[in-house]
């Protein structure tokens, strides 16, 4: 088998899988996948949509290539995230009303980035200087996260004249500029410069010299005279700040508020396709493209056809296992 | 297990207790696991499913056990992938375990939909012997007996070496891929039968997502505690008493909102993690083992 072909295997396993759950269940897999793909691609809203969806994975991406490639596991993005996008949304109106749209978005866009690398900052330390493992302590800090932007919307920044409890909510014309007429928002090509960016950083610069150093051996990072601490410090606060961006994009591109108990959980989700990309950015870009094109289309198939979407787990996670069956080998 | 117990101490104890046991269960899995040198993050995905089979046998079939029964068989269902990509084919264990969760989320929450989602059954309260679930008194024997193995027998020896020189165990004519195999199935079995006793007996009904981080928190659990099996009792004491602390508190008439609730074990896993440190993990600790040293 070639090798082109032998990369499909997964994606071909993790469709043929979910097809034979579909029919267990008496939905049928060609009319759902129809539809997937129609709400996710093949319709202009659709298509549009996807597009505005790529940009807080191709950010989480991003975040997820710094930290893979130093080695470390941020596993607690969705935290960050969240957090960062409550922030975001609940004082990017009041800066906007106060000093104005460019205060807001790019005020909004810096704090969630600080929001997301102060959350992952406990992890960080705890890793770069007790040797901490960091899945544990990310995951942790990830629930504690999410269970936290839900106190703060419900009990803080809630919103006085909303009925369900939410955030300030950012006027629509106030969001991050549309591209071309479209509902793309100008959140897509930051996340793509982003993610080339951290590309090129990480293949073609010093740090990231230093970064896989770091990933491959530690030892050897250390024998080489690297501040393994400060380097491992440094990578886990930018790839929380990275996710915290992400939530912060998101609000400001799409949703312009957080409600009470939203919770994307973007981020295990995208630990697959940055893993597939083996933590190439032009791949990782590819790859998170399809992935938004299947959240999209799995939440509209949701309404649809009435399969919860986070069905889509299920295809991520067969993909990721035929993966590590193909290559025994950590990235 | 409300009413059953007037009176606001053995109402919190009891509390602890029904919130314990499963999180006792999953962590004396993953420690045999971890002890090992298989860090199990599937154990999340492996409970949940265990929550959703417990639950939907149980309700069929009338009967609690069955469930119980049940939650164990998927949980070692859903660990043979783990076994056959971790131990076999030395796929990285973290990669291995997100699928198995996210898999375990997605499919439950499919099944749920299908199932339950209209009706939401519960489950009528278990039966009871001197006031508590048998398996209870079950599963605190076997704590015991796993802190017995872990001190006292050579199995308990092999586990260590295997998850600290496993090649030292290899050259001393031990299998370690079984060996750390039937650690991977025992976790399994042990991670369902916890999920099964969460939706069975602590919940009495199955919600999509329910364990919310409890497999999370027993990997925690099994970190600290490292070789001592009455470490991880203690440990899912303390997170049992945690959150029976805020029915407790809202007994006494003190309203505490749910999302603090929520975060209460997780803010306790940090501060002990952040004070303890999980020091002296077993060195090959995620690190596949093939022989010949590749």
């Amino acid at each position: 088998m070639t090798r082109r072909a032998r990369a499909l295997l997964p994606f071909a396993l993790a469709l043929l899988l979910c097809g034979a759950v579909l029919l267990a269940v008496g939905v049928d897999p060609f009319e759902y996948g129809a539809v997937v793909l129609r709400r996710g691609l093949f319709s202009p809203r659709g298509v549009q949509e996807s597009l505005s969806r790529a940009a807080p994975l191709l950010l989480i991406a991003a975040s997820l290539m710094l930290s893979f490639r130093a080695g470390l596991w941020n596993l607690g993005v969705d935290g960050q995230f969240l957090l960062a996008a409550t922030v975001t949304a609940a004082t990017a109106p009041v800066l906007d009303a106060t000093f104005g749209r460019a205060a807001a978005l790019l005020g909004g866009l810096a704090l969630a980035a600080l929001t997301g690398a102060a959350w992952a900052a406990l992890p960080a330390a705890l890793r770069a200087w007790r040797g901490l493992n960091e899945i544990v302590t990310t995951l942790m800090m990830s629930f504690l996260g999410v269970s936290l932007a839900n106190t703060l919307i419900k009990l803080v920044l809630r919103d006085p004249d909303t009925t369900v409890p939410q955030t300030l909510t950012l006027p629509v014309a106030e969001r991050l500029p549309r591209l071309f007429g479209s509902t793309v928002h100008l959140g897509l090509p930051l996340a793509l410069g982003i993610v080339l960016g951290m590309h090129l950083l990480l293949t073609r610069s010093a740090i990231g010299l230093r970064l896989r150093v770091l990933g491959e051996s530690p030892r050897a990072a250390r024998h080489m005279g690297l501040d393994v601490p400060r380097l491992t410090f440094t990578a886990l606060l930018g790839s929380g700040a990275l996710a915290g961006l992400a939530g912060g994009v998101d609000i400001l591109g799409v949703w312009g508020t957080v409600r009470a108990d939203w919770n994307p959980a973007y981020g295990l989700m995208v630990v697959p396709a940055v893993l597939l990309a083996r933590l190439n950015g032009y791949w990782a870009a590819l790859v998170v493209a399809l992935l938004a094109v299947l959240s999209v289309g799995t939440e509209s198939a949701a309404v649809r056809l009435g399969v919860p979407s986070y069905f889509n787990l299920v295809f991520v996670a067969v993909v990721l296992l035929s993966l590590g069956a193909a290559r025994p080998r950590r990235v | 297990m409300a009413g059953l117990t007037p009176g606001f101490a053995t109402q919190f104890a009891a509390g602890t207790l029904t919130a314990a046991v499963p999180l006792l269960l999953g962590g004396l899995g993953e420690q045999i696991s971890e002890r090992a040198g298989v860090l199990n993050v599937g154990i999340e995905g492996m409970m949940l499913a265990g929550a959703y089979a417990g639950f939907a046998v149980a309700y069929g079939s009338g009967s609690l056990w069955l469930g119980l029964m049940a939650g164990a068989a998927v949980g070692v269902l859903l660990a043979l992938p783990m076994l056959l990509l971790c131990i076999r084919r030395a796929a990285d264990q973290i990669v291995t375990g997100i699928a198995l969760t996210l898999a375990a989320q997605g499919l439950t929450a499919l099944l749920h939909h299908v199932s339950f989602a209209t009706t939401y059954p519960r489950l009528p309260a278990p039966a009871t012997l001197y006031g508590r679930f048998p398996l209870d008194y079950m599963a605190l024997a076997l704590c015991a007996g796993l802190a017995w193995l872990h001190r006292n027998t050579l199995l308990g020896l092999h586990l260590q070496a295997a998850g600290v020189q496993p090649a030292a165990l290899d050259q001393s004519g031990i299998n370690v891929a079984r060996l750390r195999g039937g650690a991977v199935l025992t976790t399994g079995a042990l991670a369902g039968l916890g999920g099964a006793y969460l939706s069975e007996i602590s919940a009495g009904v199955f919600v999509p997502f329910m364990t919310n981080g409890a497999g999370f928190i027993c990997i925690v659990l099994a970190m600290l505690a490292r070789r001592r099996a009455l470490l991880v009792l203690a440990g899912a004491l303390l997170f049992g008493a945690s959150q029976s602390a805020a029915t407790a508190l809202q007994l006494l008439g003190v309203d505490v909102p749910s999302d603090v609730v929520q975060m209460l074990p997780f803010a306790m896993v940090m501060v002990l993690l952040a004070g303890l440190g999980a020091g002296r993990l077993p060195a090959a600790l995620g690190q596949p083992y093939r022989r010949g040293g590749q």
